[in-house]
């Protein structure tokens, strides 16, 4: 199951970053997960939310650029090496990953890692077969 | 359609004696009235009789903007102030404003210039001209609706900004003219296709724009987006507004209004007049203006004239494209640089808007270019990778034109300001003092 996330320009400037969560904040978005990735000049601030169309709208209101990418969210165990068999996987498959980000979800002692493989259909067809299990939407979102 | 084949379509002969009898009659009118001209002539130690021929225009001193803002705010008017019936200004971006004076006859002839622009571009009386030029001081906005009423098309005066409006009365309207800037257009084209539309949505055949220095890269980029004939107008508030001159359907150079307007190049350095078909800056004289009668104003404008019957069958000169002016030629580590070749790099490459700065400092001993470009949706990508391959494309189109190396930053839409429509391209910080 694929999963959308939206990433957003931010110039390197003070106060950018807040501005972006703050209209979030307003139009009661809430955010799941949240990376960003930047150099010295700019940043892409990613983020998995509850509410992705609602929130590119609001952001673009506000002279964003936001593109929706679609991404994996898998479950994996909050302890040693619990992240390691993913990523052997995806690595005896040959799946380049792009990115990846994480977050520990209180509720179960889990944790849910987003990841970005160039080929997001073989990264779920291989973490599948290999019973891995990928969440979909609702799964992240709730 | 030609709206005034007998101005438009003068032989040579015919036009030169027009023009020096209504030269003679302008010189004598604005030494007798206005001060500033009575002086200028006085220290040049000439007369009004001097003037015998056209080329006899050589032996008056130039004006300058500098000139004309000693004389602020009346001080060029050559009638009595209840002759004059409206008022323009500049902005005043670059220092005090510049003030045009016009009588009714102004503008009338104001309108009837306007009226031929409009014609040459394609309108009729039956078309709805959605006048996005901002109306006030500017002569943008009143001076297309001069143009437009003397035309009797269908004006919609709806003015520059509020976007999401533009684009609903366009559909809403069915307007089949678009007048505004190019940076303008090319934005209502971006915002369009945003709201998952397109050229077919609308009813649009013509667009008029001008304003601002453009290029053809943009030309063409508004001419797929928006599936329309784009012209280019220009004009300046000292001498009148827009529709000095026009590109008709050839486009490939544009009408000057010569029985309204003398034109000459000259050399900017030394002030030498240039023969036609020689690249310099365009020098005009007001033929018939009564409120505010301009002689050798120099625009700062760079541009070459052109001689000779066009396909369209116009006899009247043609002036090239602005490619640069006199003024915002900068000079970087001694090689001189236009913006219009910069924003000729940047939309050679695919998904460039034509929202741009250019910023030149000189952070020690040496001068550094930086170039703004306003991040769109087609050059934003989830990769930092591609983000940076962006950036190093635009540099390396930069410095195949200009041969310069430069800083490219992506900044958030919106971030480059704009004043009136027309967006503010160079900012120099460097301090020569």
């Amino acid at each position: 199951m694929k999963l959308k996330q939206i990433s957003v320009f931010l110039e390197n400037k003070e106060g950018k970053l807040k501005n972006a969560i703050e209209i979030l904040s307003e139009n009661e978005i809430n955010i799941r997960a949240l990376s960003i990735a930047d150099t010295s000049q700019f940043g892409i601030l990613r983020l998995i939310v509850n509410d992705y169309s609602k929130a590119k709208n609001a952001l673009e209101k506000s002279n964003y650029v936001v593109k929706i990418t679609e991404v994996i969210a898998v479950k994996v165990q909050d302890k040693p090496g619990g992240l390691n068999q993913m990523l052997t996987t995806l690595y005896n498959n040959k799946i380049n990953v792009e990115y990846i980000y994480a977050f520990v979800d209180c509720t179960d002692g889990q944790a849910i890692v987003v990841v970005k493989t160039e080929n997001i259909e073989k990264g779920i067809n291989v973490l599948e077969s290999e019973n891995i299990k990928v969440l979909d939407a609702e799964e992240v979102i709730k | 359609m030609i709206w005034n084949p007998k101005a438009e379509c003068m032989s040579s002969e015919e036009r030169e004696e027009m023009q020096l009898k209504r030269l003679k009659k302008v010189v004598k009118k604005a030494y007798e009235n206005v001060p500033y001209y009575k002086e200028l002539f006085d220290s040049a130690g000439i007369t009004p009789q001097d003037i015998q021929t056209l080329k006899d225009i050589e032996k008056i001193p130039f004006t300058t903007k500098t000139e004309m803002r000693k004389t602020y705010p009346f001080g060029l008017f050559a009638v009595p102030e209840d002759e004059i019936v409206e008022i323009h200004s500049t902005s005043g971006t670059t220092g005090k404003p510049t003030v045009s004076g016009y009588t009714e006859k102004d503008l009338d002839i104001w309108g009837e210039i306007v009226a031929r622009a409009l014609s040459m571009a394609g309108a009729t009386k039956k078309d709805r001209i959605q006048n996005s030029y901002g109306y006030g001081l500017f002569t943008g906005g009143l001076g297309i609706h001069h143009g437009a009423k003397k035309l009797g098309a269908t004006l919609i005066p709806i003015s520059a900004g509020n976007t999401k409006r533009q684009l609903e009365i366009m559909k809403d309207f069915e307007s089949t003219i678009l007048t505004c800037t190019p940076s303008y257009a090319a934005y209502l084209a971006e915002a369009l296709e945003k709201q998952g539309l397109s050229g077919d949505d609308i009813s649009l055949k013509a667009g008029i724009f001008g304003a601002e220095m453009w290029t053809e890269e943009l030309r063409t980029n508004i001419e797929k987006s928006l599936k329309i004939s784009a012209t280019n107008i220009y004009g300046l508030t000292e001498i009148m507004g827009p529709g000095v001159a026009h590109e008709c359907q050839e486009k490939n150079g544009l009408h000057l209004q010569e029985d309204h307007f003398y034109p000459e190049i000259i050399n900017p350095q030394t002030g030498e007049t240039l023969e036609d078909g020689e690249k310099g800056e365009l020098v005009l004289t007001t033929l018939t203006r009564e409120g505010m009668p301009i002689i050798r104003f120099r625009t700062k404008d760079i541009t070459t004239l052109r001689r000779g019957e066009c396909a369209c069958g116009r006899t009247t000169v043609r002036m090239d494209r602005i490619t640069g002016r006199s003024d915002d030629m900068m000079k970087i580590r001694g090689v001189i640089v236009f913006p219009s070749q910069i924003e000729k790099a940047l939309l050679s490459i695919d998904g460039i808007l034509p929202q741009y700065q250019i910023i030149a400092t000189r952070p020690k001993t040496m001068d550094e270019l930086e170039i703004k470009v306003e991040v769109s949706e087609s050059l934003f990508s989830d990769e930092i990778k591609h983000i940076e391959n962006m950036q190093k494309n635009i540099a390396k189109a930069v410095h195949d034109t200009i041969g310069l190396r430069v800083n490219v930053s992506i900044v958030q839409p919106g971030t480059i300001p704009r004043s009136e429509g027309k967006a503010v391209r160079v900012i120099d910080k460097r301090d020569f003092s």
